[in-house]
C-alpha cells in the first residue's frame, strides 16, 4: 500500500501545536521571564506538562532554568525543595489534581513545614479538564492545602493578576499554592493589577448581596451581578484571590454592608473558600445570611468544561440563579 | 558489573593509621553518645546508627567540606538521611562541629528542644534537609544538586538511604531523574543492613538484585564493607575528588544492624528499643572493648 502524504485539513490539530498559539498560556511563562529579568533566582519545572501549563516557552528563553522532571510529581515537589534549599525559587507546575492530592505529604513536610519558597502551580484547578473525569478533577485542593500550615494559596482570577501575582511572589516569604486554570480565562482585569497577598479586591459592591468569588469563578460571578444589578438589584463582588491567609477584614466588611453573602467556588463546598467564609462569619457572631455554592461534596459529571459549568450553575446565568433564591 | 572495593587497592586515597585510628574512635564516640542520648528519651533506634556509625564518622570527619561554627556556608557539602531515625547518632556529630550547644544535645527529646528522633532543618542547624517520611530524601538531594550546578557551587551532595526505603516509588522516580539529569554531584548510600520495622528487609519486600537495579537506572554502583573505614573512606574520598563526573553514584555499603553489640546484631528486634541501664554498660562495655 503507498502511503497517502496528502496535507492533514486545517481542521485538524495537535495539542502541543495548539497550545503554542494560546496567549493566555503565555501569562506563567511571561511572569517568571519577567522574574528572571529582575534577578530573581528562578528554576521552572513540570511534569510533562509544559504544553498544558505554557512552561514551554520559558523553557525556550531559559533552557538552564528548566526542568522536565517527566511523569513523577512527588519527585518533583521534593526536588525543588531541595532547590530551594540551596537558594533557588522554584516554581513547579502541574495538574491541580496532582499536586496537593497526589503530593500532599511532600508539600506538608519538604515544602511548606521546612517553609522553603517553592511555588507550586496547580493548573487545570476544579473541573476545568471536563471528560478527562475525576482524576483529573481538583475540587478538593483548596481544603487540603488550606489545613497545611504556613503555606499561602492563591487563585488568580484572569492571566494579568496570574502575572501580577506571580511577580509580587518575589518577596513573599512563605511557599505559595497558585491554583489557576487552562489559560483560557475571560478577562476580569484589562491590565495587570496591583497585586497584595492577603487582600481581597472589591468589584462592586451591594447592600443587598455580596458574591465572593476566587480564581475560575470571579468572572462569573461579575457578569450574575452585573446582570442583577441592572434589573435593580444590588450586587457586590469580592475578588477573594488570596484564599489562605483570608482577608478577615474584608470578610467583616462585606458582612455588614450587605443583608446576604453568596461565596462561589470551582470547588467542594467543604473546606474551601465557603468553608473559610462560614467560619469568619460564624466566629465575629454575625447573622449574615450566607451560602456556599460549588460543588456539592460530589464527584462531577463527565462533560465539556462548558457544560458542566451550566450543569452545577457555576456559569454566569446559574450564579445568578442562585443568587436570586438567596436574596428573592 | 558492581564496582567492589578492594581495600587493599585505595592508591592515593588511603588512610593513614593515625586517621584510621581517629574514624574509628569517631565511629565508637557516635554509639556511645546514642546510647546515651537514648536513655534520655527511653526510646530510639540504636540498631539503625550503628549500622551507619562508619558511615556517619567517614563522612563527617574526613571527606565532607564543612566549616566549623558555620552550619550554613553556602560551599559545604550537603548531607540528608532518608533512615531519619538515625538522627539520634548525627546529632552528637553536628555539636562537635559547633553547629549547636551541647547544653541542647543533653534535653534531647525534651519538651521544646529541637532535637527529636528525625531531623529538623527548620530547628537544628546543621541539618540540611529535614526528613521522617521515608523516600523524600534522594529528591531533596537531587534538588539541592541540581541547584548547586545551577548557581556554579561545588559542592557534593550525599544522601543516606535505608535499604527498605528501597521499597518506596519516589526513591525510583529520583533516581531515573538523576541519571537523564546527569548529576554526577549526587551521591545515594544505602546502608545495607537487611532489617527494617517488620522483619527483614528480604522477607518484608525484596529488593534484590539491588546494584543491578541502581546500574538499569543509570547510575555509577560501588559495593562495599560499610564498617571497613579503610575502604570505605577512600572511595569516598575518591568519589568528591573527581570532577566531571556524569553519572550519580550509589554505594550498596554491606553493614550489620545492631553493629558492635553483639546481642543486637543477632536480634534484629532491635531497630526500635529501649535499654535498660544494666543492658546498655554491656553494650557500652562491649562498644569500648573492640575494634571494628
Amino acid at each position: 500500500m503507498t502511503m497517502n502524504t496528502a496535507p492533514l485539513s486545517a481542521n485538524s490539530w495537535q495539542y502541543r501545536a495548539l497550545n503554542t498559539q494560546t496567549p493566555g498560556l503565555d501569562a506563567l511563562s511571561d511572569a517568571l521571564l519577567a522574574l528572571v529579568e529582575q534577578g530573581e533566582p528562578v528554576v521552572a519545572g513540570t511534569a510533562d506538562l509544559q504544553y498544558s501549563n505554557g512552561l514551554a516557552k520559558f523553557a525556550q528563553h531559559h533552557p538552564d532554568r528548566f526542568v522536565q522532571f517527566g511523569i513523577s510529581e512527588q519527585n518533583m515537589v521534593s526536588c525543588a525543595a531541595g532547590m530551594a534549599a540551596v537558594g533557588m525559587k522554584p516554581f513547579v507546575a502541574t495538574f491541580a489534581s496532582f499536586l496537593p492530592l497526589l503530593c500532599c505529604e511532600q508539600i506538608r513536610m519538604d515544602v511548606a513545614y521546612s517553609a522553603l519558597p517553592v511555588r507550586l502551580i496547580g493548573h487545570h484547578a476544579g473541573i476545568s479538564l471536563g471528560f478527562y473525569g475525576t482524576s483529573h478533577h481538583a475540587t478538593e485542593d483548596l481544603a487540603i492545602m488550606r489545613a497545611i500550615a504556613d503555606i499561602t494559596i492563591v487563585a488568580p482570577a484572569d492571566a494579568n493578576q496570574l502575572k501580577a501575582a506571580i511577580k509580587a511572589s518575589a518577596n513573599h516569604p512563605q511557599p505559595i499554592y497558585f491554583r489557576i486554570q487552562r489559560g483560557r480565562d475571560p478577562v476580569v482585569y484589562e491590565e495587570e493589577p496591583m497585586f497584595e497577598f492577603g487582600k481581597a479586591t472589591t468589584l462592586l459592591t451591594g447592600d443587598e448581596l455580596t458574591i465572593i468569588a476566587t480564581g475560575s469563578t470571579v468572572h462569573p460571578a461579575l457578569q450574575a451581578a452585573k446582570a442583577l444589578n441592572a434589573q435593580g438589584r444590588s450586587v457586590g463582588v469580592l475578588d477573594m484571590t488570596t484564599v489562605k491567609p483570608l482577608d478577615v477584614a474584608a470578610v467583616l466588611r462585606v458582612a455588614r454592608e450587605s443583608r446576604a453573602i453568596l461565596t462561589v467556588e470551582e470547588h467542594n463546598i467543604i473546606g474551601g473558600l465557603g468553608g473559610a467564609v462560614c467560619e469568619v462569619i460564624a466566629e465575629a457572631g454575625i447573622g449574615t445570611r450566607i451560602r456556599r455554592h460549588g460543588i456539592y461534596d460530589e464527584y462531577s459529571l463527565i462533560a465539556p468544561p462548558t457544560h458542566l459549568y451550566r450543569h452545577y450553575k457555576l456559569d454566569a446565568e446559574g450564579i445568578e440563579s442562585v443568587a436570586r433564591e438567596l436574596i428573592d | 558489573m558492581t564496582l567492589a572495593v578492594d581495600p587493599s587497592n585505595t592508591g592515593e586515597y588511603a588512610l593513614t593509621p593515625t586517621e584510621l585510628a581517629r574514624l574509628r574512635d569517631k565511629a565508637q564516640f557516635i554509639r556511645l553518645e546514642t546510647i546515651r542520648l537514648i536513655e534520655i528519651a527511653k526510646v530510639g533506634h540504636y540498631t539503625s546508627v550503628f549500622s551507619a556509625a562508619e558511615l556517619f564518622a567517614a563522612l563527617y570527619y574526613d571527606v565532607m567540606s564543612l566549616r566549623h561554627g558555620e552550619p550554613k556556608w553556602p560551599l559545604r557539602d550537603r548531607f540528608m538521611m532518608g533512615k531519619g531515625h538515625a538522627a539520634v547518632g548525627l546529632f552528637p556529630v553536628l555539636v562537635e562541629w559547633g553547629f549547636f550547644e551541647k547544653e541542647i544535645l543533653d534535653g534531647y527529646t525534651r519538651l521544646g528542644n529541637p532535637l527529636g528522633d528525625h531531623p529538623d532543618m527548620r530547628k537544628v542547624p546543621g541539618v540540611d534537609f529535614s526528613s521522617g517520611s521515608i523516600g523524600h530524601a534522594l529528591s531533596g538531594g537531587l534538588g539541592m544538586a541540581m541547584a548547586g550546578r545551577m548557581l556554579g557551587q561545588d559542592f557534593t551532595t550525599f544522601v543516606m538511604l535505608g535499604d527498605g526505603e528501597m521499597q518506596e516509588g519516589q526513591v525510583w522516580e529520583a533516581a531515573m531523574a538523576a541519571s537523564h539529569h546527569k548529576v554526577g554531584s549526587l551521591v545515594a548510600i544505602v546502608d545495607r543492613n537487611g532489617f527494617q520495622l517488620d522483619g527483614s528487609v528480604d522477607d518484608v519486600i525484596g529488593v534484590e538484585p539491588l546494584a543491578d537495579k541502581w546500574r538499569a537506572f543509570g547510575w555509577e554502583v560501588y559495593d562495599v564493607d560499610g564498617h571497613d573505614l579503610a575502604a570505605l573512606t577512600p572511595l569516598l574520598r575518591r568519589i568528591k575528588a573527581e570532577k566531571g563526573r556524569e553519572k550519580p553514584v550509589c554505594i550498596i555499603a554491606q553493614t550489620l544492624k545492631g553493629k558492635g553489640v553483639s546481642y543486637m546484631e543477632t536480634e534484629p528486634g532491635w531497630h526500635l528499643g529501649y535499654l535498660d541501664p544494666e543492658d546498655a554498660q554491656r553494650a557500652i562495655d562491649e562498644i569500648k572493648s573492640k575494634v571494628i
